[in-house]
């Protein structure tokens, strides 16, 4: 029984491989042990492998649901702590990735992980607007501007 | 929100009450440097003290009494009297005191030799003006106290030298009597005293030296008249010349009676001289007179005969008599010769044989021998040498002893009229001038102790020499062009006519010259030194050239007296030419016009109000004609109140067509009532000062625009009655009136009235703000105002669009004959100095907030935040005020302790601050001037765009080795921790 690595993504630390590949001629010089029959194994091999990837089909699916709706739940706390000290900005990073699959419909979750980040978007820009950061004032078009140049030019005062 | 809030709070008052300008006691002398001066010797005594270290006791010029290291030439002690109080006389009592006669003979003071402490001081009244003498005979006692004897104010005046008790006086209140000569014969009670009455009769009185009994007092007239000095050729005989110049009159007045002899000068020297003065000197049997081209010694043979014994037509200077042994006197003669200068030291009685001769090498930029003051010492072999302290005509004092210079002192530096600065020359590649001075192992050694020292493991030997490696770091003082701008030439123009270069690193002088434009000559008497200009200064596409400074001078005191135009090569010192003008210089306006060389165009005003256009080259003429129509020049007329405004007419209409002058017509004319208003101030702004922003953003994002022009001049006026002295009027009836007008059209844009208040009034004008400095006779305090002035025709540009794509014409250039709408916002404060100068920091791009610079009565420089002076500090600001940086008001200015930018010196005399942007932008050059020279950087804003000087590149170097070695070895242990869970 060897170590699986998780094909699963960040989701999974670990996975057990169950399904027997040793079928094969190779292994066969090893002698089954007493009171093992084979012939019966094989029979339900194909039937068990099905429904397995149906089950992994709707783990997958359920899982993306679950990451789409991670930000709702991140929703309170970040404009919490955006009131607390809300100057820094965070970065979604979309996993969606891993749960690309053909059967599984994407769409939906793909949608609402972006009209849920743009809400928070929102958020933070009516934030930053509250603390003048943005540049919707005159104020912040002028700070740089030159002083006008005078056509005239006159000089003089107290003789030497 | 409230913790929010309050934490705001806390961080702001944190940051507004944290001194804004501070220095570290390590950090003196790193960025700046001071040097201190004494100015142009007038009269030097010697200490004869036999112990302790010899000294000279010196008063100068710039009314400072010092007394100096004679073997080195430093100052030991120094005081700076007041303008007011100049000195008369000094001399050295008793052998240790030093008595010191001044404001006309009013004040005698007496100062200890050895440290300079007051010992006493007596004011002396008298019935009238008079000249004034102080002697201090050696050996008149008085109760075994020694006598000072001062002739001042019409009044003889016998002082004790212990106490400066006056012990009796003796009045000559004879109403014509004017007092020429005091004499007190060695060995003798007596004192004469002689003098002319009504210009023809010489007077003599004889008084009794213990009591001032008048003894005798007899008089003989000479027809002929008097003029000019007496000069004393023994202690009974004096000289004078009659009214003409041209006959000697030889006076003695032995046992107190007069007899006299007329000698006409043509029966001495064959050729007619002309007019003759006498040279003062004290050298008994001999005397000296001057006429435009010969000096002659005349010795006197005993019954008033008198004999030539020497003619010159060298320049010549002769010292005062010094007495060597009971019945010998000598004096030292010094000639010029090409660049060298002999030194003779004769016996009074024997003119033709020497006792000393010798020849000096002399610089020929320090001019002539002005002064000389000779002293003695005994040699190892018993015979007599001398040494004699020579003044120059560059005001620089040497000290000479057996035919060398042993010290010099740049005396000139004391008395500076107007500064102005200089880029130094790029370093090229192949030609550094730099020395190479470090090899690795010193630079690496040198890191390490500043590491050591950071991590304060460095033991004090390490920190003494961390500290001199810093002060004496070489990179300060190179010779080109840094990338901060730090390093540059200040050129500094002193009363003596001679330009200096004083390189900003450490204040060394790297050239200096004596302009021979300030020359006296044939055509120009009197020249004096006007003023300083940048006439060229290269960059970009003329940049082979070397910067160039304009020195503008004038023959003579009055106003309409010829001028003189010298151009001066900054890189070198050499003066590259010299102009003689066939007209006067009243006014020079440089204008805001370069031409292909960045050699600036300057108008000169004469005093028949034509315009005379520099340089006078075609290209300079094309570029004015261009312009010509918007050139205007105005003049302010302090003694009749009067300010005009005029405008280029046409070319000259005199005789000689001119095609680089220009007539001018009036325009425009404020007159200020002048028995109510009195001009005692008028400032504008900086030419080269550099504003950043016309927008000023205030509270809630709201924009003010400011009134940015260069045309504009801040008048103060007073009551006449008030212009005198602070307390000479009532408040009722003093005042102050302010004014902003425009130069261009003579339009007063803002008028403000004080009442009770009174001058001096010193001012500074930058940006859109002035900053004045007063007296209020009603408060009995100084006050400072600040007005600031704001374009209100300009506030309603607040749409973002427009602004955001540029569609507003703010920017676009503007006629000051547009009507403008001002409004100001004032606001006046108590401070507790008085001023002697204000300036305000300048920085390359006006980014940096400004500092105002106060010289204070103390002589030191305070640097003081704008801030402090915003029209729109109010007493509890709001938040959004708060948050903007605003002050809450108070009545009174604060004075930070930490902010005085010279820190524990002072600036003796202090005259003028001057402030140069470096180009970091954070940076600000100061150089204050007086007596003293006071040098340093300035960081309104702390330096925000540089690494400060004391960071340590080692210290970051090794941070960044260890991280780098850190991340290797992680890296290989967690390499090796995977494999190893691998295998498990």
């Amino acid at each position: 029984m060897e170590k699986g690595k998780g094909v699963l993504g960040a989701g999974r630390r670990w996975a057990v491989d169950f399904s027997d590949n040793s079928t094969a001629p190779s292994s066969r010089d090893i002698p089954d042990p007493p009171g093992f029959t084979r012939a019966s194994v094989d029979q339900d091999d194909s039937a068990v492998s099905r429904q397995k990837k149906d089950a992994e089909a709707n783990w997958k699916a359920q899982k993306a649901w679950e990451v789409a709706q991670a930000p709702f739940k991140n929703l309170l706390m970040m404009g919490f702590m955006m009131w607390m000290a809300g100057s820094t900005v965070h970065l979604f990073s979309i996993v969606f990735e891993p749960y690309k699959d053909n059967k599984v419909e994407l769409l939906g979750p793909k949608l609402l992980f972006i009209a849920l980040n743009l809400g928070g978007l929102a958020l933070g820009v009516w934030k930053l607007n509250t603390l003048g950061l943005l540049p919707t004032h005159a104020s912040d078009w002028v700070s740089s501007l030159s002083p006008a140049q005078e056509v005239e030019y006159s000089g003089g005062g107290i003789p030497l | 929100m409230a913790i929010r809030s309050f934490f705001l709070f806390i961080l702001f008052f944190s940051s507004s009450l944290s001194p804004v300008f501070s220095l570290y006691e390590d950090q003196v002398g790193l960025m700046d440097w001071h040097q201190q001066y004494i100015g142009k010797v007038k009269q030097a005594v010697f200490s004869s003290q036999r112990a302790g270290r010899k000294r000279v006791v010196v008063s100068t010029e710039e009314n400072v009494i010092a007394s100096l290291d004679l073997r080195h030439g430093e100052i030991f002690w120094r005081h700076l009297l007041g303008a007011d109080d100049v000195i008369d006389g000094i001399d050295i009592g008793l052998g240790k005191y030093v008595i010191t006669l001044s404001s006309g003979g009013s004040i005698l003071r007496s100062w200890n030799l050895p440290d300079g402490q007051m010992v006493w001081e007596s004011s002396l009244q008298g019935p009238k003006h008079s000249k004034s003498f102080l002697l201090v005979p050696t050996n008149l006692k008085f109760d075994k106290d020694n006598v000072l004897v001062v002739f001042s104010n019409g009044r003889l005046h016998a002082i004790s030298c212990i106490d400066g008790e006056v012990l009796w006086k003796k009045d000559f209140e004879a109403e014509s009597f004017e007092v020429q000569q005091v004499i007190q014969p060695p060995g003798s009670d007596l004192i004469y005293v002689v003098g002319f009455a009504a210009s023809y009769q010489f007077e003599m009185y004889q008084i009794n030296a213990k009591n001032g009994e008048l003894l005798k007092h007899e008089s003989a007239s000479f027809s002929s008249g008097f003029s000019g000095e007496v000069s004393l050729v023994s202690t009974e005989t004096v000289v004078a010349l009659d009214s003409t110049g041209s006959i000697l009159l030889t006076i003695s007045f032995q046992d107190g009676k007069i007899s006299s002899q007329q000698t006409p000068i043509s029966n001495l020297v064959e050729e007619s001289l002309g007019p003759a003065v006498i040279i003062p000197s004290s050298v008994s049997g001999i005397f000296a007179i001057k006429t435009d081209a010969v000096t002659v010694f005349i010795r006197v043979i005993g019954e008033g005969k008198l004999e030539v014994v020497e003619k010159t037509t060298h320049e010549i200077a002769v010292s005062d008599a010094l007495s060597i042994s009971e019945d010998q006197e000598a004096f030292a003669l010094i000639q010029h010769a090409s660049s060298e200068i002999h030194l003779t030291v004769k016996l009074a009685h024997d003119w033709d044989g020497n006792l000393l001769k010798e020849s000096v090498k002399m610089d020929r930029q320090r001019g002539l021998v002005h002064k000389v003051f000779i002293n003695n010492y005994i040699r190892t072999d018993r015979s007599y040498g001398f040494r004699v302290l020579i003044v120059m005509e560059d005001h620089s004092l040497l000290l000479l002893q057996q035919g060398e210079i042993v010290w010099s002192r740049e005396d000139g530096l004391a008395s500076i009229i107007d500064v102005t600065t200089s880029e130094l020359p790029v370093e090229r590649n192949g030609v550094s001038v730099a020395k190479v001075e470090h090899n690795l192992f010193e630079w690496l050694k040198g890191h390490m102790l500043k590491l050591k020292g950071t991590l304060m493991l460095a033991s004090p030997e390490d920190m003494a020499a961390i500290q001199s490696m810093r002060l004496k770091s070489s990179e300060k003082s190179k010779m080109t062009r840094d990338h901060n701008g730090f390093r540059k030439l200040l050129i500094v123009l002193t009363r003596a006519g001679k330009l200096f270069a004083l390189h900003t690193g450490d204040g060394r002088i790297v050239w200096s010259h004596l302009l021979r434009s300030l020359h006296k000559s044939e055509a120009c008497q009197s020249p004096i030194g006007l003023n300083l200009y940048q006439w060229q200064v290269p960059h970009h596409h003329a940049m082979d050239e070397n910067p160039s400074v304009l020195v503008v001078s004038r023959c003579g005191p009055s106003s309409d007296a010829p001028g003189v135009l010298s151009f001066v090569d900054t890189y070198t010192g050499k003066e590259l030419s010299s102009l003689s003008l066939d007209h006067a210089v009243v006014q020079v306006i440089p204008l805001p016009y370069t031409d292909s060389t960045e050699q600036r165009l300057h108008l000169l005003i004469n005093a028949d109000k034509h315009a005379h256009l520099y340089p006078k080259t075609s290209e300079a003429l094309s570029i004015f004609k261009r312009e010509f129509l918007n050139i205007y020049w105005y003049s302010v007329e302090d003694q009749n109140g009067i300010i005009k405004g005029h405008a280029l007419k046409c070319k000259c209409t005199g005789e000689v067509a001119d095609e680089f002058c220009f007539d001018t017509r009036d325009l425009w004319s404020v007159v200020f009532p002048s028995e109510s208003e009195k001009i005692v101030a008028t400032v504008t702004r900086k030419l080269n000062e550099v504003v950043h922003t016309q927008a000023k953003v205030v509270a809630d994002q709201d924009v003010m625009y400011k009134y940015i022009s260069r045309n504009l001049l801040f008048v103060a006026t007073v009551a006449p009655k008030g212009s005198g002295e602070i307390g000479s009027v009532t408040p009722e009836e003093s005042w102050l009136v302010a004014y902003l007008i425009d130069t261009v059209t003579g339009r007063i844009l803002h008028r403000v009235t004080h009442h009770g208040l009174q001058g001096p009034v010193h001012a500074v004008f930058s940006e859109n703000w002035v900053v004045y400095h007063y007296f209020n006779l009603r408060a009995h305090r100084y006050e400072m105002s600040v007005i600031e002035i704001y374009d209100q025709s300009r506030a309603d540009n607040k749409d973002v669009w427009k602004l955001v794509l540029g569609k507003h014409n703010l920017t676009s250039p503007i006629s000051l004959f547009s009507r403008p709408e001002v409004i100001t916002k004032s606001q006046s404060y108590f401070f507790t100095h008085s001023l002697k100068a204000i300036a305000v920091t300048s920085t390359a791009k006006g980014i940096t907030s400004k500092q105002l610079l106060l010289g204070t009565i103390g002589d030191q420089v305070l640097a003081l935040d704008k801030r402090f002076l915003d029209p729109r500090r109010t007493v509890n600001p709001t938040q959004a005020e708060k948050e903007e940086g605003i002050i809450p008001l108070t009545d009174s200015l604060p004075i930070i302790p930490q902010s005085y930018v010279t820190h524990a010196l002072r600036v003796e005399g202090l005259r003028g601050i001057i402030t140069v942007p470096a180009k970091l932008e954070s940076t600000t050059l100061v150089f204050a001037h007086g007596v003293d020279l006071f040098f340093t950087q300035l960081a309104p804003s702390r330096t925000y765009d540089s690494l400060t000087e004391d960071f340590s590149y080692a210290l970051l170097l090794i941070t960044i080795v260890a991280l780098v070695a850190a991340i290797f070895v992680t890296w290989r242990l967690s390499e090796r921790k995977e494999l190893q869970e691998k295998w498990r």
